[in-house]
């Protein structure tokens, strides 16, 4: 039994920390990204969870006629898992759901070049990317 | 929904495709599994990763050359991983040296045509003519180029249904 306590002790420790460290990877994602907005509008304050939310879920049909919407492939709800065009399944973007997620720097990079040109015809600008990723984290 | 009831779905609808035109077991097809750590990464996340014995050495070859519009899609890669990769694909297509001759891949190919899709090949056309691929797309398996979606160890190079 104290053995088992032991146990689950050091594993939640474990998990506490892996999910810290993953927060900890998305905050410097975050704080580059509000740096480059800063540099591209002196204005900038903030990110905000609303803006992503609301970028999330429109539709600008301004890229490829195939993804007209970041939820052509994700699905409107981000805790849900989503499909490819080629019928691959997609992990959720939640972070509750995929604790993983927003913490490779260079996957980011890479997938928001790739889909931003899909849906939007164009890069997402540095706010844009941070309201998106902080709307994600806060789900 | 879960995992297990999406799976039976989707089996449900190969089954249906397959039985509504009678299709009888067709023989397997065995390839080697894909071990490249490259191709692994960079071609399996929108798709299942395709074995590379599945198109002509000149078809990766085109595909590799225009990634920036991979079937609609921003495929583009640096180009150390793309050479990284293309070289795999070459080694181990369906024309390769090591490859020709094994399989019927090859079958009724143009020598001057240039393939794009595996599903566009003469043999893959007469390896599914007796299913029904019409309703795919309402189905969870999408598209017929989701070979996983029915050949559920098609990742694994075993095509057995």
């Amino acid at each position: 039994m104290k053995r088992a306590l032991i146990f689950l002790a050091l594993a939640s420790l474990s998990w506490g920390s892996a999910m810290a460290f993953a927060d900890d990877r998305r905050d410097a994602i975050l704080a580059d990204l509000a740096a480059q907005a800063v540099a591209a509008d002196p204005a900038f304050t903030a990110f905000s969870a609303d803006r992503g939310k609301a970028f999330f879920l429109a539709t600008p049909s301004s890229g490829k006629p195939d993804t007209p919407s970041c939820t052509t492939c994700h699905t409107k709800d981000p805790k849900a898992k989503g499909q490819t065009r080629a019928g691959k399944e997609i992990l959720p973007m939640a972070v509750s759901k995929t604790p993983d997620r927003f913490t490779d720097a260079e996957k980011v990079a890479k997938w928001f070049l790739r889909n931003c040109s899909s849906v939007l015809g164009r890069e997402c600008t540095a706010a844009e990317k941070g309201d998106f990723i902080t709307n994600m984290a806060a789900q | 929904m879960s995992l297990a009831i999406r799976a039976t779905t989707a089996i449900a609808a190969c089954a249906l495709a397959a039985l509504t035109l009678g299709v009888s077991p067709a023989e397997a097809l065995s390839l080697p599994k894909v071990e490249d750590p490259a191709t692994l990464k960079e071609c399996s996340t929108c798709h299942m990763v395709y074995q590379p014995q599945l198109l002509p050495q000149r078809s990766w070859d085109a595909m590799l050359s225009h990634l920036a519009d991979h079937f609609g899609e921003n495929a583009k890669l640096d180009d150390a991983m793309r050479i990284d990769i293309l070289s795999y694909l070459l080694a181990n297509a369906a024309d390769a040296p090591d490859t020709k001759g094994k399989s019927g891949v090859l079958r009724g190919i143009a020598a001057d045509s240039v393939p794009d899709r595996i599903t566009s090949l003469p043999w893959w056309k007469g390896r599914h003519d007796e299913v029904n691929l019409s309703n795919l797309k309402s189905t969870k398996v999408k598209t017929a180029s989701n070979c996983i979606g029915c050949h559920t160890t098609a990742d694994k190079g075993e095509y057995h249904e």
